[in-house]
């Protein structure tokens, strides 16, 4: 992912409940099983009083699957969406669904 | 009150009322050196009082806020249009927006100190998962002004609202007299609203105009 600079996500999970974490989920995975996300280290990044953890410029997301041995050989995809609400330090902008594919190829 | 009592002499009358007359003449010349010095300390002026906030357009650039029918949290249908003759503060919010969270306590605020005065805050949430959020943080922040929830609709009459906050100073001829995207200063605010709480409602806009238009 790239963060424009001057802006900033909130980290998964967020720093407070009312917030919008970014995060990953999967609604088709194929002949694949959905296993953790791994999201980048958080930076804090301060808002009048409160600080809020975030992720900002370029970074990787790491969606880890199970392949189980009866799972069939050949080309497939996981299907999802990305979601993530973006701010700078005076405005915050509505929240975004972006779909997302990731095609794998079991051997 | 002086009172001639028969059998006085007729010049005795005309002593006293000039002794009153001196007492007056004095007190008058007090008075009127007190305003004279006043007037040379702090200035004299025939116009309305007025208070400029840098942020608030003049009143021949002012457009129409543009009128909308939402829901408040107790189902109440919302016209912004009944709320003419009042100064509002439109606030476009949302329960994730941290900028947002901090100007509402300045919002609770206003409204209590103003809202005798003919202003009304009034909050638009532009939360998805609306009331069953919302009501809850009116609720724990004690908002003491009308929300309503907002649509694609709303945000688009007011020129795509898709940063929050956004926040319309509207006159009480229903006019947008000042926009502000993003966090501001509660100062900025506090002078907006007070700049249009302190302009007539609309019909007088000196008193040199009254004059000239009663001859």
């Amino acid at each position: 992912m790239a963060v424009d600079a001057g802006f900033h996500v909130n980290s998964n999970p967020a720093a407070a409940e009312y917030l919008i974490p970014l995060s990953v989920t999967w609604s088709a995975t194929g002949a694949l099983e959905a296993g953790k996300v791994t999201y980048p280290k958080a930076t804090k990044e301060k808002v009048g009083d409160d600080t809020l953890t975030v992720y900002t410029g370029n970074f990787d997301l790491i969606a880890n699957f199970k392949v189980s041995a009866s799972a069939p050989a050949g080309p497939g995809a996981a299907a999802g969406k990305l979601r993530y609400q973006a701010c700078n330090s005076t405005t915050c902008f509505p929240p975004k669904n972006v779909e997302i594919s990731v095609p794998y190829q079991i051997q | 009150m002086v009172r001639p009592d028969v059998g006085r002499p007729a010049n005795t009358d005309i002593i006293e009322l000039g002794i009153l007359s001196v007492f007056f003449m004095r007190i008058f010349t007090a008075f009127a050196a007190t305003v004279l010095m006043s007037c040379l300390f702090e200035g004299c002026s025939y116009a309305p009082a007025t208070v400029k906030a840098a942020s608030v357009k003049p009143a021949s650039e002012r457009r129409d806020a543009p009128d909308f029918t939402l829901k408040d949290a107790d189902g109440k249908t919302v016209h912004l249009s009944e709320y003419r003759g009042k100064v509002v503060l439109l606030d476009f919010w949302a329960t994730w927006c941290d900028p947002c969270r901090l100007e509402i306590p300045w919002f609770i605020d206003l409204q209590r100190k103003n809202k005798d005065r003919g202003f009304e805050v009034l909050g638009v949430s532009m939360d998805d998962e609306g009331w069953e959020v919302v009501k809850p943080f009116m609720k724990s922040v004690g908002m003491n002004y009308r929300v309503v929830i907002g649509n694609d609709e709303t945000t688009q009459v007011y020129g795509g609202v898709d940063s929050l906050p956004s926040t319309f100073l509207i006159d009480r001829q229903g006019k947008i007299a000042a926009i502000h995207i993003g966090l501001t200063s509660r100062k900025v605010f506090e002078d907006g609203v007070e700049e249009l709480l302190h302009a007539p409602a609309g019909i007088v806009v000196d008193r040199a105009s009254v004059y000239r238009g009663a001859r």
